[in-house]
C-alpha cells in the first residue's frame, strides 16, 4: 500500500495537519503537501481513468508533466476541472474529484473499452461508423463524446468567482527555472549588473537537485541553494518570483510567465492568477529535464512510477507509493531511488538494470546495501490491474520469456532523461540528436533569432543536456555569462561552483523492453497514459503509410493529451523510427508550441471583463441620458440611446413617438459621437479636395458642404457635412463609427504620399459635445436660451441661412452653431464645448418643455433620415457601394483631374450600367419590408441560384406616414418608377413593393428652409 | 510579438501599439494610367519570403507612419525609417547586404 | 483499396492488425504525368479526386514538400458552413458544404462530419441587419439558414451569456447543418481515395522550378528530379507567391499568420458552433473534448507559422466574455498557420497568365470548410476550362473592380 513514510519529508511541516476531500471522502495531509503526497499517504493509489480506455490510473510523475492525475478540484463558481494533483498544494477544506468514470472511479462501465482494446486500436474511427450515414450524428458520435473528454464541464450559469490580472516586465536576461543551473545563471547574470527576473514553477526552489544530493562548494545542494537564494534577493537588481512558470517565448524576446497567486489559498483575496506580460533581451531556459519512462507490458498499473518521481515522494514529502520496489533501469540515475527507497525503510526487491554491464558507483552503493541488481535484466510484464501486485522478469535481449516473477507492489523505471526544450523551441529554436544520452537537446548554433537576428535563448543546466550536478553548473556558468553578455553587460568571468557527484556509467538507449517483445506484450505497452497509446498503436500507424512523425501523432493521438507528449513523445517517435528504418534525428519531433504547461483563460484574458471588458466611450450627456429612460445600443466603443423609452410604454412606441415629436414639434439629439476633424494649412484646399469625391477648396468660409468619401478602390467609405471655417481651416464631420478611421485615412496620406503638403489634421471629436436640435421649434427654443441669457447670436433664416455656421453664444454658452439638416426639418446642430455639454443639454431640455421638446435616439434618427432618403453609411453603403450606385453623381466633381476613387470608378464593373441603383420601396400593403430583403427576377443562375435584381438597404415603419418605407438597391432602379417587384422573405411570404421616389417626407424640402 | 523603432518618437514599441499598413514605397497611379497599371498597384503586393519593406503606424503612440525593412521568415529587424522616402535608405540597403548578400526587392538590390 | 467497415476492424483485430495495408502508396515520381497538382492539402487531393473521379484523368501526381494535410489543412479549426452572403461564395461553400455530408460514404473513410450547426452571433443592430441579409440571400441561394432570436440561441448554446454587460446577444443566424470534421481526415481519406485511383502521392518532393514553352506549362523542376506535365495546378497555401513567381507571374495575395487555440479537454458542454464576430472570437468543442477557439489574423507578412500573443488574449476575453464558463479552462496549446489573403478576402480559382497552369489560392481563414466544393471545382476548370463555380473567382476580376466582399459590415452606422 502506499502510506506515509515515519520520517524523510523535507517539504512537509508534520505540525501542520490539513484536512481534504477526495471524492467525497475526508483525508488527512501535512501543510508542504502536494495533493498527490496526500493522496499517496492516504493509499489513494489510483486517482483517474484513462482516455480511451477508462484504464485505472495512478501517480506517475510528481510535477507539471504528470498524465494521469487529474482531478476537477473546488466547487460552484470555483470548481474547475482537468488539475493536476502533482502541482496543486494542499489547503485545508480542498475538495478533489477524479474524473472520466461513471458510476464511479473504482467501478466504471466504460471500462468496458479496455476488455475491447484489441478493437479499438488506433485510429479505428477512421475505418467505422461510416454506414448508415445519420448513425454518426446522432449515436456513435455522441458516444465518443460523452466517453471522452475527461473533466467536467464548469456550471453553465455560474461566472467565476476569481479575477485575473496582467502584469508587464522588461528584463536584461529573464532566467526561466530556479534550479541550481537558473540560480547560477541567474547569479552570475546579476553580477554583471543586468536586470534580471528569476522564475520558478514550483513553490519552492532548487529542483531536484536537494533531492538528488551531491555536495556544492562543499554544502549540501539545499544548503547551497538557500545561500544563493539569500545572496539573489540581496541585489536591487534581481527580481525573483516562485508559483511562476515560464508559459512561453515569443518574437523579440517576448515572454510569458504564469503566476498562480492564490491557488494554494483559495478566497484570500486578490488576483488568483497573474500573466506576466515580459520582454528580455536574453532568456536563459534553465528548465531542467523530464524521465523518460521504460515501454513494458503493463507500464500503466497504478504503482509503477518515474523513478526520480518515487524518489522524491518519498524525499520531498515523506510518502511511498508501495511497500515492494521493482526498480527497472537503462541508466544510473535510478539506482539513487533504490537508496532513497531503502533509506526510507521500503523494501527493494530487485534492481533490473538493461545494461549488461550494470552502473557505475551508485550501483556498487547499492549492493552494497544488500540490494539484489540484475544487469541485462528487463520487465517482461506487470502483473495486477488497479495495482501493481508482481513483476514477470525476463532478459532485455529477448522476447519476454519470464525467468522469475516477483512480487512487488510498486515499480520505479527510468528510461533515461529529455531536456526540457519547449521554451528553447517555442520560438524557432532547433534541437540535435545526443547519441550519448539518447534525447534531443538545443542546438547552439541554432538558437531563436530576436529582432536583431541574433539568438536570444540560451539553455543551460539540464535543460542543454548537461548531465550530472558539475556539469549542470558550468554550463549555467557560462550560460549566465552568455546572457549578461548579449544583454550588453560585462560579467565576471569566473569558475563554476566546484559540484561534486558520484561517476556515472554511460546509459543504453532502451526503448522497447524487452527489445523483441512480441505483438502480444506490445499491445499492453503504454507510451501515452492518458491517451491510451500503445507500442502497437505506433506501429500500426508506421506500417499504413502514416510515416511522418505529425502523421502517427494525428493518427494514434500520441502525445497530443494534457500533457502534450512530456512522458510520450520521445518514445513514440523511437519505436516509429524503428518502424520505418529509420534514425530518430530522421523522423525528428513534432513541433513544441506553447505554453509549456497549460494556463487558465481567466488569466489569459486578464482584467478585461465585464463592464471593463472593453473601453466604454461616454458623451458628456451619457448620465443624463442613463437617467431618462435610454435604451441602449453598442456603436463602437460608444454607447447611444436607441430610444429613450418611458414608462408603460414598449420601445416601438417610444420610437414612433420620439419621431412623430420631432416633426410635430422639437427634438433634441445627442450628436456628439459624430466625428469632428479639423483640418488646416496652406494646403488643406487641395488635400480635401483630393479626400473628398466633391470639391471642399471652393467652399467659402462660413458655409457647409455636404461631402462623400471613396477609398482608393472607388468605393464609399464615409459621409458628412464639411464646414469651412477661414482660409486655411476647415471642419470635416464623420461618422460616429467613423471619426478614428477616417483621421487614419487622412494621415496615411498626408504621411506617406503627400508628405510635402503643408496640412494638419486633428481629431477634436471629444473636445466638443453637440446637439442637433431639431422640428419647428427649434428657432424658439434657442431663441429663448438667448433671450434668458440675455442675447445672443442671430439664428434668423436671414442671419443664418441652411448650409451655413456661426460662431457665438447661445444662451451664454460659447457656442458653434451649424444649420445642416438630416431630417428635413428646421434643424441647428449645435456644438459647445464638451465640458458645457451637458448644461446645454439640460438648458435646452428645460427651455425647451414649452414647445413639447424629447430627446430622440438613434432609431428616430435613422427613420427621419430615411422618410427624407438619406443615405446612412453602413445601411445603403456595405464596403461594395460606389457612389454611382445611390445617385450621388451630383458629389463626384467633374472639375478635379483626381480624387481618391476616382481612377477605381472607371473599370468595367464599375462603369457597368447594369449596377443596382437607389430607389424608395413601398409595399403595396403599407406593410413594412423585411430587413435585408432580396427582391427575385427570373430564373436562376449557374449555379442553381435565383437570380436577384435588388435588395433592401433600410426599412422602416414610418409613423408620420403611416406606413412602411423602404430604401434599395435594384437593376436599373430609377428607370422602373411605378413598377412593383417582389421580395421573398424568409418567413414564406412574398412581400410585394413598389419601386418609387426615395424622398418619402416633404419632397420640395420647405420645412428645413424655413 | 514584434518590437519596433519608431523613427519618429523613438521608442521601442510594442508591436500592441503598432498598426501593420503594408507593403511601403508603392507608387500611385491615378486617373491616367493604364488598367494594368492600376491594378497593380491596388493589389499586386511584394509577398517575399525574406527581405520586406513596409509600411507601420505608431498607432497608439506619436501615431505617425514609418518604415521597417523586416525579414518575412526569421522577423529580423534590419532598421526602420522615415515614410517620406520613395525608397528603402542606403544605410539599410547596407545593413540588409551585410546580412542577407542576395537579397532583392522588387527592382531593389 | 481494401475497404474499411466495423467487419474489417474485426477481422484484423484478430490477427492483431497485422493486416491492414497502406493507407496510401509511396511512390517515386514518374517521368510524366497528364496532370501535377502542387500540394497535398485539402484542397489539392481534392482537385486530384475530381479529376479522377468527374473526368477519369487519372494519370496524375500530387507533389508535397512536406507531408501530406500538414499546411493549413492539419491546423485550422475545422468549421464548415455556407451561410455567406455573395452568390459565388454561397455557391461554392455549399457545394462543398453538401459534399461534406456524403464525404465518409463516398471515401469509405470516416471523416467525421458532423451537422452540429453553427450560429453566428449578432451583438450590434448592424450585425443584425447583416445577418437579416444574409438570411434572406441565402434562402434564394438553396443555403438553409434562419434567423434566430436571443431564447432560441440559449436553447442551443447553454453555456452562452446572453447579458453581457457590453454587447448582449440580439440574436443569431443559425445554419443548422453547418459543423465540423475531423481534419485531417479529409486529406487522409482523399489520399486514399487517390491513390486507390492509381494517383501518385509524392511527399517530400520539393517543386524548385516550373518550366513552360511558349506560354504553355510543360513540367516542373522538383528535389526527386523533373517532371513532365500537360496542366499543372498549384494548391499551396501560404507558398503561391512563391511557387507563382518560379512560373512567372504574380498574384494579388499575401501571406499572414492566422492563430487558434485549444483547451483542455471536457465533457460535452457545447453541442454547436458558435461565432462572434463583434468581440472575435469563435469555439467549438472538438469529439475529444476541447474547446477549439479562433479569432482574427496577424496584420503583416509572415511565413513564421507563429502569432503574436496579444490576438490569443483578445479573442479568449472575447470568449471569458461570451461563455463565462471558458475563465476556469485552461489553454492546452495554441498553434499558427500562413493564410493567403487577396484584395477583396475571397479566393482565387483561376487561369493564370500561363497556358495550363491553374492555381486554386487565397483562401484566407475559410479554406477548410471550402475543400470539396474548391476541389470540384478546380477539376472542373482544369479538365474543361471552365467552371460556374470558379467562374467569379478569377484573378481577373480585380482588374474589372468585380469584387466578391463577404464583409458587409465595412461601412459604419452614424
Amino acid at each position: 500500500m502506499s502510506t506515509r513514510l515515519a520520517k524523510n519529508g523535507r517539504l512537509i511541516d508534520r505540525s501542520k495537519q490539513i484536512e481534504f476531500t477526495f471524492n467525497g471522502k475526508r483525508m488527512k495531509g501535512y501543510a508542504g503537501d502536494t495533493l498527490a503526497s496526500a493522496l499517496l499517504a492516504n493509499d489513494q493509489m489510483m486517482v483517474g481513468r484513462s482516455f480511451k480506455y477508462h484504464r485505472p490510473r495512478g501517480l506517475v510523475a510528481a510535477g507539471p508533466e504528470e498524465p494521469n492525475a487529474l482531478v476537477g478540484l473546488g466547487t460552484g463558481d470555483r470548481f474547475e476541472p482537468n488539475q493536476r494533483a502533482t502541482t496543486t498544494e494542499l489547503f485545508s477544506g480542498l475538495s478533489a474529484q477524479s474524473q472520466n468514470h461513471w458510476p464511479s472511479l473504482d467501478f466504471d462501465v466504460l471500462a468496458i473499452n479496455n476488455k475491447l482494446g484489441r478493437f479499438l486500436t488506433a485510429g479505428f474511427y477512421y475505418k467505422m461508423f461510416i454506414h448508415p450515414r445519420p448513425l454518426w450524428k446522432h449515436v456513435y458520435e455522441p458516444i465518443i463524446r460523452q466517453s471522452a473528454g475527461l473533466g467536467k464541464a464548469p456550471d453553465k450559469e455560474l461566472k467565476d468567482a476569481d479575477t485575473y490580472e496582467h502584469f508587464y516586465f522588461f528584463a536584461d536576461v529573464l532566467v526561466i527555472g530556479g534550479g541550481v543551473a537558473g540560480l547560477q545563471a541567474a547569479k552570475v547574470a546579476a553580477q554583471s549588473g543586468a536586470k534580471v527576473l528569476l522564475l520558478e514553477q514550483h513553490n519552492y526552489w532548487g529542483g531536484r537537485a536537494p533531492v538528488d544530493g551531491g555536495t556544492i562548494e562543499g554544502m549540501e545542494p539545499g544548503a547551497w541553494v538557500e545561500k544563493t537564494l539569500e545572496e539573489l534577493r540581496g541585489m536591487d537588481n534581481v527580481t525573483l518570483r516562485d508559483r511562476c512558470m515560464g508559459a512561453g517565448v515569443y518574437d523579440h524576446g517576448y515572454a510569458l510567465g504564469y503566476e498562480r497567486l492564490t491557488d494554494h489559498a483559495p478566497g484570500q483575496g486578490g488576483p488568483r492568477h497573474r500573466l506576466w506580460r515580459i520582454r528580455a533581451s536574453q532568456i536563459v531556459t534553465a528548465t531542467g529535464a523530464i524521465e523518460r519512462p521504460l515501454s513494458f507490458a503493463g507500464n500503466d498499473i497504478p504503482g509503477v512510477m518515474l523513478a526520480a518521481s518515487m524518489r522524491d515522494y518519498a524525499v520531498n514529502w515523506g510518502v511511498t507509493p508501495g511497500q515492494k520496489v521493482v526498480v527497472a533501469t537503462n541508466n544510473d540515475d535510478a539506482y539513487r531511488t533504490a537508496i532513497a527507497m531503502h533509506g526510507a525503510g521500503v523494501e527493494v526487491v530487485r534492481v533490473l538494470d538493461t545494461r549488461d554491464s550494470g552502473g557505475g558507483s551508485l550501483m556498487e552503493e547499492v549492493r552494497a546495501l544488500g540490494i539484489r541488481v540484475e544487469c541485462g535484466r528487463a520487465i517482461a510484464k506487470v502483473k495486477g490491474s488497479k495495482r501493481v501486485t508482481g513483476v514477470a522478469i525476463c532478459a532485455q535481449n529477448g522476447e519476454g520469456g519470464a525467468q522469475e516473477e516477483v512480487e512487488a507492489d510498486a515499480v520505479a523505471m527510468s528510461g533515461g532523461w529529455s531536456p526540457v526544450v519547449h521554451l528553447w523551441s517555442h520560438c524557432g529554436g532547433k534541437l540535435i540528436w545526443d547519441e550519448a544520452h539518447a534525447n534531443f537537446r538545443p542546438d547552439p548554433e541554432r538558437p531563436p533569432l530576436g529582432a536583431d537576428g541574433n539568438g536570444f535563448v540560451i539553455a543551460a543546466g539540464a535543460a542543454n543536456g548537461a548531465a550530472g550536478l558539475a556539469d549542470a553548473l558550468h554550463d549555467a556558468q557560462t550560460a549566465g555569462e552568455a546572457a549578461a553578455n548579449a544583454a550588453g553587460f560585462t560579467p565576471k568571468v569566473g569558475d563554476a561552483p566546484a559540484a561534486e557527484a558520484p561517476e556515472e556509467n554511460a546509459m543504453e538507449a532502451v526503448w522497447l523492453m524487452p527489445a523483441k517483445a512480441d505483438i502480444k506484450l506490445r499491445m499492453k505497452t503504454w507510451l501515452d497514459y492518458q491517451n491510451d497509446v500503445k507500442v502497437s498503436d505506433v506501429q500500426l500507424a508506421a506500417r499504413e503509410g502514416f510515416e511522418s512523425v505529425e502523421h502517427t501523432k494525428r493518427y494514434t493521438t500520441l502525445g497530443m493529451a494534457t500533457d502534450q507528449g512530456k512522458l510520450s513523445n520521445i518514445n513514440g517517435l523511437a519505436i516509429l523510427a524503428d518502424s520505418l528504418g529509420s534514425e530518430i534525428p530522421q523522423v525528428g519531433t513534432t513541433t513544441f508550441r506553447p505554453p509549456y504547461h497549460p494556463i487558465s483563460m481567466g488569466a489569459i484574458g486578464g482584467e478585461a471583463r465585464g463592464e471593463i471588458f472593453q473601453p466604454l466611450r461616454k458623451t458628456p450627456m451619457y448620465d443624463w441620458h442613463d437617467s431618462n429612460g435610454a435604451d441602449w445600443e453598442p456603436v463602437g466603443q460608444w454607447r447611444r440611446p436607441f430610444a429613450y423609452v418611458r414608462s408603460g410604454e414598449s420601445l416601438h412606441d417610444a420610437v414612433n413617438r420620439e419621431v412623430k415629436n420631432t416633426r410635430d414639434n422639437l427634438g433634441l439629439l445627442d450628436a456628439s459621437t459624430l466625428g469632428k476633424l479639423v483640418v488646416k494649412g496652406p494646403d488643406a484646399g487641395k488635400f480635401l479636395d483630393m479626400m473628398y469625391t466633391n470639391m471642399m477648396s471652393t467652399l467659402k468660409p462660413g458655409k457647409c458642404r455636404y461631402g462623400l468619401m471613396c477609398s482608393e478602390n472607388g468605393f464609399l467609405i464615409d459621409d458628412g457635412v464639411v464646414a469651412r471655417i477661414d482660409e486655411d481651416t476647415w471642419l470635416c464631420h464623420t461618422t460616429t463609427g467613423g471619426a478614428e478611421r477616417i483621421h487614419g485615412h487622412m494621415e496615411e496620406w498626408l504621411q506617406t504620399e503627400w508628405w510635402d503638403w503643408k496640412v494638419y489634421v486633428a481629431n477634436v471629436t471629444e473636445q466638443l459635445a453637440q446637439v442637433a436640435v431639431v422640428g419647428p421649434n427649434a428657432r424658439k427654443v434657442l431663441e429663448k436660451l438667448n433671450e434668458k441669457a440675455g442675447g445672443g447670436m442671430d439664428l434668423s433664416k436671414e442671419a443664418l441661412p441652411f448650409m451655413e455656421w456661426r460662431d457665438g453664444e447661445i444662451g451664454g454658452f460659447k457656442a458653434r452653431a451649424y444649420r445642416i439638416s438630416f431630417s428635413g426639418e428646421l434643424s441647428y446642430e449645435i456644438a459647445v464645448a464638451a465640458s458645457d455639454g451637458l448644461a446645454f443639454w439640460t438648458a435646452l431640455m428645460e427651455a425647451g418643455q414649452e414647445f413639447g421638446v424629447m430627446p430622440y435616439g438613434t432609431e428616430c434618427l435613422h427613420i427621419l433620415r430615411a422618410e427624407k432618403g438619406f443615405i446612412m453609411i453602413g445601411d445603403e453603403t456595405d464596403g461594395t457601394v460606389i457612389p454611382q450606385d445611390l445617385g450621388l453623381n451630383w458629389a463626384l466633381s467633374k472639375k478635379k483631374e483626381d480624387f481618391l476613387g476616382k481612377r477605381a470608378h472607371s473599370r468595367s464593373h464599375m462603369a457597368d450600367p447594369d449596377r443596382w441603383q437607389l430607389v424608395g420601396l413601398e409595399t403595396v400593403d403599407g406593410s413594412v419590408l423585411p430587413d435585408g430583403a432580396y427582391a427575385v427576377g427570373n430564373g436562376v443562375n449557374a449555379n442553381g441560384q435565383k437570380n436577384t435584381i435588388g435588395r433592401v438597404t433600410s426599412t422602416y415603419y414610418s409613423s408620420n406616414l403611416g406606413r412602411g418605407i423602404a430604401m434599395g438597391l435594384v437593376k436599373h432602379g430609377p428607370s422602373r418608377m411605378g413598377e412593383v417587384i417582389e421580395f421573398p422573405g424568409t418567413d414564406g411570404k412574398i412581400y410585394k413593393a413598389k419601386i418609387v421616389d426615395q424622398v418619402f417626407y416633404d419632397k420640395e424640402g420647405e420645412k428645413q428652409n424655413v | 510579438m514584434l518590437i519596433l523603432e519608431c523613427p519618429y518618437c523613438g521608442v521601442k514599441a510594442e508591436e500592441t501599439e503598432l498598426a501593420a499598413g503594408g507593403e511601403a514605397h508603392l507608387k500611385r497611379f491615378g486617373p491616367g494610367s493604364s488598367d494594368e497599371e492600376f491594378h497593380d498597384y491596388l493589389f499586386m503586393r511584394e509577398n517575399p519570403k525574406g527581405v520586406h519593406f513596409e509600411r507601420w503606424r505608431h498607432a497608439n503612440g506619436c501615431g505617425k507612419w514609418f518604415h521597417a525593412a523586416r525579414c518575412t521568415m526569421t522577423l529580423e529587424v534590419f532598421g526602420t525609417y522615415s515614410a517620406q522616402t520613395t525608397e528603402p535608405p542606403k544605410e539599410i540597403q547596407d545593413k540588409i547586404s551585410e546580412k542577407r548578400p542576395n537579397w532583392t526587392w522588387r527592382d531593389v538590390k | 483499396m481494401k475497404r474499411y467497415s466495423a467487419f474489417a476492424v474485426a477481422r484484423e483485430a484478430l490477427r492483431y492488425h497485422t493486416g491492414w495495408e497502406r493507407a496510401w502508396r509511396s511512390p517515386e515520381p514518374k517521368r510524366r504525368y497528364d496532370v501535377i497538382i502542387v500540394g497535398a492539402g485539402g484542397h489539392g487531393l481534392a482537385t486530384a479526386y475530381f479529376l479522377g473521379k468527374n473526368f477519369g484523368i487519372t494519370n496524375v501526381a500530387v507533389l508535397e514538400k512536406g507531408w501530406l494535410g500538414g499546411g493549413n489543412t492539419g491546423r485550422n479549426t475545422t468549421i464548415i458552413r455556407s451561410n455567406y452572403l455573395q452568390d459565388p461564395s454561397a455557391a461554392i461553400y455549399e457545394k462543398a458544404r453538401s459534399l461534406y455530408e456524403t464525404m465518409s460514404q463516398d471515401l469509405n473513410y470516416n471523416v467525421m462530419f458532423s451537422p452540429r450547426g453553427v450560429i453566428m452571433l449578432a451583438q450590434t443592430e448592424h450585425e443584425v441587419r447583416g445577418y437579416k441579409r444574409t438570411a434572406h440571400a441565402n434562402a434564394l441561394q438553396g443555403v438553409q439558414t434562419e434567423w434566430i432570436e436571443p431564447a432560441r440561441v440559449k436553447e442551443l448554446v447553454p453555456i452562452i451569456n446572453l447579458e453581457g454587460p457590453r454587447y448582449p446577444v440580439l440574436g443569431g443566424l443559425w445554419q443548422e447543418r453547418g459543423g465540423t470534421a475531423r481534419h485531417d481526415a479529409v486529406a487522409w481519406g482523399y489520399a486514399r481515395a487517390c491513390s486507390a485511383m492509381g494517383m501518385d502521392i509524392i511527399q517530400k518532393c520539393e517543386v524548385t522550378g516550373v518550366r513552360s514553352e511558349n506560354g504553355r506549362v510543360v513540367g516542373v523542376d522538383t528535389t526527386k528530379g523533373a517532371i513532365d506535365c500537360d496542366k499543372l495546378g498549384m494548391v499551396v497555401a501560404g507558398n503561391c507567391s512563391h511557387l507563382s513567381e518560379m512560373a512567372g507571374f504574380r498574384l494579388p495575395v499575401e501571406s499572414v499568420a492566422l492563430q487558434a487555440l485549444v483547451s483542455e479537454p471536457i465533457k460535452p458542454c457545447m453541442d454547436v458552433v458558435v461565432m462572434a464576430n463583434t468581440v472575435h472570437g469563435y469555439m467549438s468543442q472538438s469529439d475529444k473534448g476541447e474547446m477549439v477557439i479562433g479569432g482574427g489574423t496577424d496584420g503583416f507578412n509572415n511565413y513564421t507559422q507563429r502569432g503574436s500573443f496579444h490576438h490569443i488574449e483578445e479573442t479568449v476575453r472575447a470568449l471569458n466574455e461570451t461563455f463565462p464558463m471558458v475563465s476556469r479552462l485552461k489553454m492546452l496549446r495554441q498553434w499558427g498557420g500562413i493564410v493567403d489573403v487577396t484584395g477583396d478576402r475571397s479566393p482565387l480559382i483561376s487561369k493564370t497568365p500561363v497556358d495550363n497552369i491553374f492555381v486554386n489560392a487565397g483562401w484566407g481563414t475559410g479554406g477548410f470548410k471550402a475543400i470539396p466544393g474548391s476541389g470540384w471545382a478546380m477539376a472542373e476548370l482544369m479538365a474543361t476550362g471552365h467552371s460556374p463555380l470558379a467562374e467569379e473567382f478569377s484573378m481577373m476580376r480585380f482588374k474589372e473592380g468585380k469584387f466578391i466582399d463577404e464583409s458587409v459590415a465595412a461601412g459604419v452606422a452614424h
